[in-house]
């Protein structure tokens, strides 16, 4: 068994309304910065114990399937790394 | 005959959706959610609060409880289930209805007085009122937003599964009306077919006459024997 960290980000679809960011980007303009657009993604990291990188993947891949992303508003990627 | 309200950790409109059913004569009780679906119930309301705590995205922790396979089963044979405000979170995110309740349009939590047209009356959800009937409801939500892929809202509205849209005092469905920024202004949708049924307004808190209007009865009156 080999240690891994496996990362998922999970954002919104493309199209999906994001108030939460459009309301960081106001804040952001009112602070004086220029911008032209903001996205905001949840970023989750799991560490675990896996045979394989594919496996901790495929482990990972399973729980944003399964919880961390909701497929009707989310797209998400699964990338993983030996911890 | 008993309609099982269930309860969550974080669940807060529980005893109003008791109260409401028990006021109009229909038998209810709440269920914590760890003692499991009782055998008899002939009924699941899953109400409004914050269950879990938001936690994730709401709804997200509780529909994946041991007891919701228990409502998802009862449903299946029949049982009709009724989600109210997070209940309705909680049923899209355990994909017993189509489609997400996401963050307002707003992104602010928002309570206050909507009007509602009727948009299927041949539902037991809604055969109490007339189709394009306007209701008033309550509502009280920061994530109450109705997203869903284009073709998927089409086919929802050629299956006539959707029971209410936003609209103003007079019925007409517009921009204006709509509180939360809902796609086609939806309110309230039915699952795959009409025994399961969420809704982000509040039917039980316009459900006591002695307190005002009782525009909700005609939704809850379905878990009427």
């Amino acid at each position: 068994m080999t240690a891994y960290t496996a990362t998922v980000e999970v954002r919104l679809k493309t199209g999906v309304l994001d108030p939460e960011a459009e309301t960081t980007q106001r804040a952001l303009e009112r602070l004086g910065f220029e911008l032209s657009d903001l996205r905001s993604a949840d970023h989750f990291e799991v560490d675990l114990d896996a045979e394989s990188a594919d496996d901790a993947r495929e482990r990972a891949d399973e729980m944003a399937e399964r919880l961390l992303a909701n497929p009707t508003i989310h797209d998400y990627e699964v990338s993983v790394e030996e911890r | 005959m008993t309609v099982a309200v269930i309860r969550f950790g974080g669940s807060n409109c529980d005893r109003d959706t008791v109260q409401a059913l028990t006021s109009m004569g229909i038998d209810a009780e709440l269920v914590w959610h760890e003692d499991g679906l009782p055998e008899d119930a002939t009924g699941v309301v899953i109400p409004g609060g914050f269950s879990y705590g938001d936690y994730l995205r709401a709804g997200a922790m509780a529909a994946r409880s041991p007891i919701m396979t228990e409502v998802r089963d009862a449903a299946e044979t029949g049982t009709p289930v009724l989600g109210i405000c997070n209940g309705a979170q909680i049923g899209c995110e355990s994909a017993l209805t189509p489609g997400a309740f996401t963050t307002n349009e707003s992104a602010r939590f928002q309570c206050e007085h909507v009007h509602l047209r009727v948009e299927n009356a041949d539902t037991p959800w809604t055969e109490r009122y007339e189709e394009g009937e306007v209701v008033e409801f309550p509502i009280a939500h920061g994530e109450g937003r109705f997203e869903i892929g284009d073709d998927e809202l089409d086919e929802l509205e050629a299956d006539d599964r959707i029971l209410f849209k936003y609209c103003d005092a007079e019925g007409t469905v517009t921009p204006e009306a709509n509180p939360n920024g809902s796609k086609h202004s939806v309110a309230g949708v039915l699952g795959d077919d009409d025994t399961v049924a969420v809704l982000m307004p509040h039917p039980e808190r316009v459900s006591l006459a002695d307190i005002g209007p009782t525009d909700g009865q005609g939704v809850l009156r379905a878990f009427e024997a």
